[in-house]
């Protein structure tokens, strides 16, 4: 016993720092996998009112180009609207409502939360977001964020008042998107080596792709609703040993600048998610 | 300024720079990141207990670990270079007694041969060890070798800047008054 206590006092500072270690690196498995780390909540409160405070200073410097995003958003919305469209028949008039059921029985899927743009990263391999609004004002793990030029990532981790945002630049990032103008399915990811480009990949070699062509969200993801602009194609990498496209994207979100986003609130995400789960377990 | 004072203040300093301007820069290849907050441990005062050298890295990098979202990614490279400083520091120390006789490592302490290969190699451990953590996770033996030679040729080039923007003065200290 006493030699036990000997060779814990003449090597505590080895043992000090084994221990330092494997606390870092539990810290860092356990959040590559679950997105969950000790006093991540409290450190999210306190870093990010740090990067609220320094966010304020730097949003000045961006508000022109805010504003024009904004601007364009607002032109797109508008010209959606249905009063825009005159129905042949003029005793026929398209109201959209925005309570959850209306008059016709059709139910709401999505609503959008607003939420400025506090700290980002583009320069490192895994990089998040984070966003100035949470936990207190509805925002849950799992929702889409997306930008006013197209998508940005989905949330991985809220506190209070902050949430943490994975942006489409990290390696582990992955959404199902499609070619707007032909529909097949595929998926982005990152490969970590340019915040300029994205790729897509499982595109088959019988599809018609063109530099230019716009990729939007599948509608697949319980994340995102469908025919959200995530980018267009910079480059068709023809990979001769594959049946597959890879696709260079360049995505439509500018992320060393996105100053406001909204949050994606799915409705009917339980739903799906339980009936999904129960086929599952029937089978 | 009292020692604890000035540490603290350059805690807080290292680690705004590090967030606010070098990771928000736009990068340059894939391969370089430029990192600059270690340099607070290397610039931390001999006398430090070591045990405390440890815990001081430790949280050091887990400070900056909660404000890019990867709890432990720097904590690990920063305790393992905190622990071995002193090691590197008995061997490459130039006279008896310097550490009694200056407050903390650095040029007119240590020597600019001396003080370079403690800089360079303790550089070399932290950014070997952060790739290595990356690399378990993602990518190729390429991306590991190019991203440690870079991000260390990248870091080496900020704290020789760093070192000639900041110059700190060692005061030569002896027991008579």
């Amino acid at each position: 016993m006493r030699n036990i206590f000997l060779f814990i006092r003449r090597y505590f500072n080895f043992l000090f720092f084994l221990v330092l270690q494997i606390v870092a690196l539990s810290f860092l498995f356990r959040y590559n996998k679950f997105h969950e780390a000790a006093f991540m909540g409290v450190a999210n409160e306190l870093t990010g009112r740090v990067s609220a405070k320094y966010s304020n200073v730097e949003y000045y410097f961006h508000l022109k180009k805010t504003n024009e995003s904004l601007a364009a958003q607002n032109e797109h919305l508008l010209n959606s609207l249905p009063s825009n469209y005159q129905a042949p028949d003029s005793s026929k008039q398209i109201i959209t409502d925005t309570t959850r059921y209306d008059t016709l029985g059709t139910i709401r899927r999505y609503v959008w939360r607003g939420a400025r743009v506090v700290n980002n990263t583009v320069s490192l391999q895994n990089n998040y977001i984070t966003i100035h609004r949470g936990e207190k004002q509805g925002v849950l793990k799992e929702m889409g964020v997306v930008s006013p030029a197209g998508l940005v990532g989905r949330v991985v981790n809220i506190s209070e008042n902050f949430s943490v945002v994975m942006t489409m630049l990290n390696r582990q990032s992955s959404v199902s998107a499609r070619l707007r103008k032909s529909g097949e399915i595929g998926k982005i990811q990152w490969d970590g080596r340019s915040p300029d480009f994205v790729t897509m990949i499982n595109i088959p070699k019988s599809a018609p792709v063109a530099k230019g062509d716009s990729i939007v969200t599948s509608g697949y993801s319980l994340s995102f609703p469908p025919g959200i602009m995530i980018g267009t194609i910079a480059e068709v990498i023809d990979d001769k040993t594959s049946n597959f496209y890879s696709l260079k994207v360049k995505p439509s979100t500018n992320f060393y600048n996105v100053e406001y986003v909204t949050v994606v609130d799915n409705l009917q995400k339980e739903e799906q998610k339980k009936v999904e789960e129960a086929a599952k377990r029937n089978q | 300024m009292s020692k604890l004072l000035k540490n603290t203040i350059r805690f807080l300093l290292f680690i705004l720079v590090q967030v606010f301007v070098l990771f928000q820069m736009k990068p340059l290849h894939q391969f370089i990141v430029p990192y600059l907050y270690f340099l607070y441990i290397l610039w931390l005062p001999f006398n430090t207990p070591r045990l405390g050298l440890t815990l001081i890295g430790f949280l050091f990098g887990l400070t900056l670990d909660y404000f890019t979202k990867t709890p432990g990614l720097h904590a690990a490279p920063c305790t393992l270079i905190a622990y071995l400083r002193p090691f590197l520091i008995n061997i490459l120390i130039r006279q008896e007694g310097a550490e009694q006789n200056y407050g903390s490592p650095s040029i007119t302490s240590m020597g600019l041969a001396p003080y370079a290969t403690y800089v360079f190699i303790l550089t070399l451990i932290h950014n070997g060890y952060l790739v290595f953590l990356e690399w378990i996770d993602f990518g190729s033996f390429i991306y590991f070798l190019g991203k440690v030679l870079a991000s260390t040729g990248v870091s080496m080039l900020l704290i020789f800047v760093t070192e000639l923007l900041f110059f700190r003065k060692e005061k030569f200290r002896t027991n008579t008054p």
